[in-house]
C-alpha cells in the first residue's frame, strides 16, 4: 500500500508540473505585452523598465517559469493590478466561501443522487427508475447558470423565500452560521447540486445494475440472504467506484463554480476569476487557476488512493 | 473479451434471415424505433433550420431596438414572445440566436473530434515512447476542471467566438483522445491487424482500414454526447462576457443582458436559457440512443 502510495504521487509530481506550466503559459499566451498585465496602462517608462527587472521579465523564460514556480510554492502568486493586494490572500479568503458552497452542495447531489440511484439500480424499469432517469438527464443537460437564474426568480422573486444575490449582512467576512447568513448559501447550493445529483445518480444506477448481474448475487439469493443483507452487499461493491466518482464530482464543483457565483454574486474563487476576467487582472487570474488546479490534482491523487485503499484489486501496476 | 463495435461487429443476424443487412443499416432501424431519439432528432433539426434560414423564418430584424416598447410580455401582438431590455423583438432574437449559439457549441466538438482522434490513434498505434508523451501531456489538461480550463483559456485569450471555439476545442480534444487511444490500443492487437501486416498491408493502410474503422463508431458516440456540455459551456463563456459581444444575438449574452430583467419579466428573461436546455438535453437523449443503437461501451 505505501508502495502504491509513494508511485502515485510520484506521477503526481510531473502532472503538477505540467499544470503549473499551464497556468505560467497563460500570462504569455494573453495577447500584448506581459508586463501589461501587472502595469496600469500610463505607467512611466521607467516604472516599466524597473517592473520588467522585477519580474524577471528580461529574463528568458525557463528561468522565469523556476523563479515564478518558486515564488508560488513558498505562496507568493504576485500582486493584484484591481485591487493591490496580494493575490494569494484573495484566493485563500475566497476559497473558503466556495469549499463552503461546493461542500454543501455536494453533500446534498450525493445523497439525493446516490440514494435515488441506488434504488432506480435495485428496481429497474420502475418508476423510481423512471424519476431517477428523468431527473438526471436534466441534471446533466441543464445550463446551471440558467437553472441559477429559475431558482431566483421562483424562490426570490415570486415566493420571496430566500435572497437572491450575496453572502447576508455584512458581506463575506462577516459569515457566520446563523439563519441570516445560511439562508444566502441555500439557492446556489441547491442550483450547484443539480448537477453531481445527475451525474451521481446516472453512475450509481449502472453500478448497482453491473452487480445485481454478476453471480454472486444469484449465489446469495440462493442460501437463503435477505434482500437487506443482499443490499448491504451491494452497497458494500459499489463503494469504491461510487467514491471515485464523488470525489471527482467535488473537483469539479470547486472548479466549475464560476458560473453560478457570478449568478448568485456568491463572493468565492468563481466570483474572483468573474472579476479577474472583466478587469483583465491576469495575475488574479493566473492564481486562482493555479491554485484551483492543483487543489483538482491533489483531489484526484487522494480518491486514487482512497479507492485502492478499499479495494485493493484496482492497485494497478 | 468486450465486443468490440464497429466493423467487426458486423451485421448481428436477428430472428429467421431475410436478406443479410449491413451495420449501419441495422442501427439506423433501431434508431427509428427509439422514439425518444427520434423526437430528439425532430426538435434538433426544427432549431437548426430555424438558425440556418432565419432571415425568412424570424418575423423582424433581430437588432431593431426600441426604448418605448422594453420589457413586453409574452403574448403582446406583433412580439408573440415579448420584447427585451432593448425592445428587440425575442422571438426574432431566439432564432437568429440559434445560429452563433449553435455554431459555438458544435464546432469546438467537430475540431476536437478531427484533432483528438488524430492524436489519439497516432499514439495508440506507435506505442511506446510516443505514446507516452502524447498521453502524459494529454493528461496534464485532463487535470483540470472542464470549466475551469474553457475560462483560464479564454479568459487569458481575450473575449470573442474564434477564441472561445479555440478554448472549448482545448478542452474537447484530451477526452477524445483518450477514448480513441484506448480503442486503438485493443484493436492493435488484435488477429486481424497481424494478419493484415503478414500480407503485406503499410501502417497507412492498417489504420485507415482496420483501426479507423473500428475506433470511428466509439469515438463519434462519444463527441455526441460531448455537444451537450459544449452547447452549455460556450453559451456559459458568453454569459459571463468572454463569447460573442453584444449586440450579437446568442442564447448566453440574451441570458446574461436579461438578468436584470427577472423583476420584471421572469419569463421572458428565463427564455434563451430555455432553448439551450433544450437543445442540450435533446443531444444527450440521441447520443444515449445513438450508444445502445451501436451497442457502444465506453
Amino acid at each position: 500500500m505505501l508502495q502504491y502510495f509513494l508511485k502515485r504521487v510520484l506521477y503526481a509530481i510531473p502532472i503538477a508540473l505540467g499544470v503549473s506550466l499551464v497556468c505560467f503559459a497563460l500570462v504569455h499566451v494573453a495577447p500584448g505585452d506581459p508586463l501589461a498585465s501587472v502595469l496600469p496602462p500610463d505607467a512611466s517608462l521607467e516604472m516599466q523598465q524597473l517592473m520588467r527587472t522585477i519580474y524577471g521579465f528580461d529574463r528568458p523564460l525557463p528561468v522565469q517559469f523556476a523563479l515564478w514556480l518558486w515564488r508560488a510554492f513558498v505562496g507568493d502568486l504576485g500582486v493584484s493590478i484591481a485591487t493591490g493586494r496580494p493575490v494569494a490572500g484573495e484566493v485563500w479568503h475566497a476559497f473558503g466561501n466556495t469549499f463552503m458552497l461546493a461542500a454543501l452542495a455536494a453533500a446534498f447531489g450525493f445523497l439525493v443522487g446516490g440514494l435515488l440511484g441506488l434504488l432506480a439500480g435495485y428496481y429497474r424499469g420502475g418508476w423510481i427508475d423512471r424519476t431517477a432517469s428523468t431527473l438526471s438527464i436534466a441534471g446533466i443537460s441543464v445550463p446551471h447558470y440558467w437553472l441559477g437564474m429559475v431558482m431566483a426568480i421562483v424562490f426570490s422573486v415570486q415566493l420571496n423565500w430566500l435572497p437572491a444575490t450575496g453572502a447576508g449582512p455584512g458581506g463575506s467576512a462577516a459569515w457566520s452560521w446563523d439563519w441570516e447568513h445560511v439562508r444566502f448559501l441555500i439557492l446556489p447550493a441547491l442550483t450547484m447540486s443539480a448537477i453531481p445529483l445527475g451525474i451521481v445518480a446516472r453512475s450509481m444506477r449502472a453500478l448497482v445494475g453491473d452487480i445485481l448481474s454478476q453471480e454472486f448475487v444469484e449465489a446469495l439469493r440462493a442460501k437463503g440472504l435477505s434482500e437487506r443483507g443482499i443490499f448491504a452487499h451491494i452497497l458494500k461493491n459499489a463503494a469504491p467506484t461510487a467514491l471515485a466518482v464523488m470525489g471527482l464530482q467535488l473537483g469539479y464543483l470547486l472548479g466549475g463554480s464560476i458560473l453560478i457565483e457570478t449568478v448568485f454574486a456568491w463572493p468565492g474563487t468563481g466570483f474572483l476569476l468573474g472579476n479577474a476576467i472583466l478587469q483583465r487582472d491576469l495575475p488574479l487570474l493566473q492564481g486562482t487557476i493555479l491554485v484551483l488546479a492543483m487543489f483538482f490534482v491533489i483531489l484526484n491523487l487522494l480518491v486514487d488512493v482512497a479507492q485502492t485503499w478499499l479495494d485493493p484489486r484496482i492497485k494497478r501496476a | 473479451m468486450t465486443e468490440i463495435p464497429g466493423t467487426i461487429a458486423g451485421a448481428t443476424i436477428e430472428g429467421p434471415a431475410g436478406p443479410a443487412r449491413g451495420y449501419w443499416s441495422n442501427v439506423l432501424r433501431r434508431l427509428r424505433r427509439d422514439r425518444v431519439a427520434v423526437v430528439c432528432i425532430v426538435i434538433l433539426a426544427l432549431i437548426l433550420l430555424a438558425a440556418i434560414f432565419a432571415p425568412l423564418v424570424a418575423p423582424g430584424d433581430p437588432f431593431r431596438t426600441s426604448m418605448l416598447r422594453r420589457l413586453r410580455p409574452i403574448g403582446t401582438p406583433g412580439f408573440p414572445l415579448g420584447t427585451d431590455e432593448l425592445g428587440r423583438d425575442m422571438l426574432t432574437r431566439l432564432v437568429f440566436g440559434g445560429r452563433l449559439s449553435l455554431f459555438t457549441g458544435i464546432v469546438p466538438v467537430i475540431n476536437a473530434f478531427v484533432i483528438g482522434t488524430f492524436l489519439g490513434v497516432f499514439a495508440g498505434f506507435s506505442g511506446g515512447r510516443t505514446n507516452m508523451a502524447i498521453m502524459r501531456t494529454i493528461d496534464v489538461f485532463y487535470a483540470f476542471p472542464s470549466v475551469l480550463l474553457a475560462i483560464a483559456i479564454s479568459g487569458a485569450l481575450g473575449a470573442g467566438i474564434f477564441n472561445s471555439i479555440v478554448s472549448l476545442t482545448i478542452v474537447f480534444v484530451p477526452p477524445i483522445a483518450r477514448v480513441a487511444e484506448s480503442v486503438t490500443t485493443q484493436v492493435r492487437n488484435l488477429d486481424f491487424v497481424d494478419a493484415a501486416r503478414a500480407s503485406g498491408a503499410g501502417a497507412f493502410t492498417i489504420i485507415r482500414v482496420h483501426i479507423l474503422g473500428n475506433v470511428l463508431g466509439p469515438v463519434f458516440v462519444y463527441a455526441t454526447g460531448l455537444v451537450s456540455v459544449s452547447m452549455i459551456l460556450a453559451s456559459g463563456l458568453s454569459f459571463l462576457g468572454l463569447g460573442t459581444k453584444p449586440p450579437e444575438a446568442e442564447w448566453g449574452l440574451m441570458l446574461n443582458t436579461l438578468r436584470t430583467a427577472i423583476y420584471a419579466q421572469p419569463v421572458v428573461a428565463a427564455l434563451p436559457g430555455a432553448m439551450i436546455f433544450t437543445v442540450s438535453i435533446c443531444f444527450n437523449l440521441f447520443s444515449d440512443g445513438l450508444r445502445s443503437a451501436m451497442d457502444v461501451k465506453l
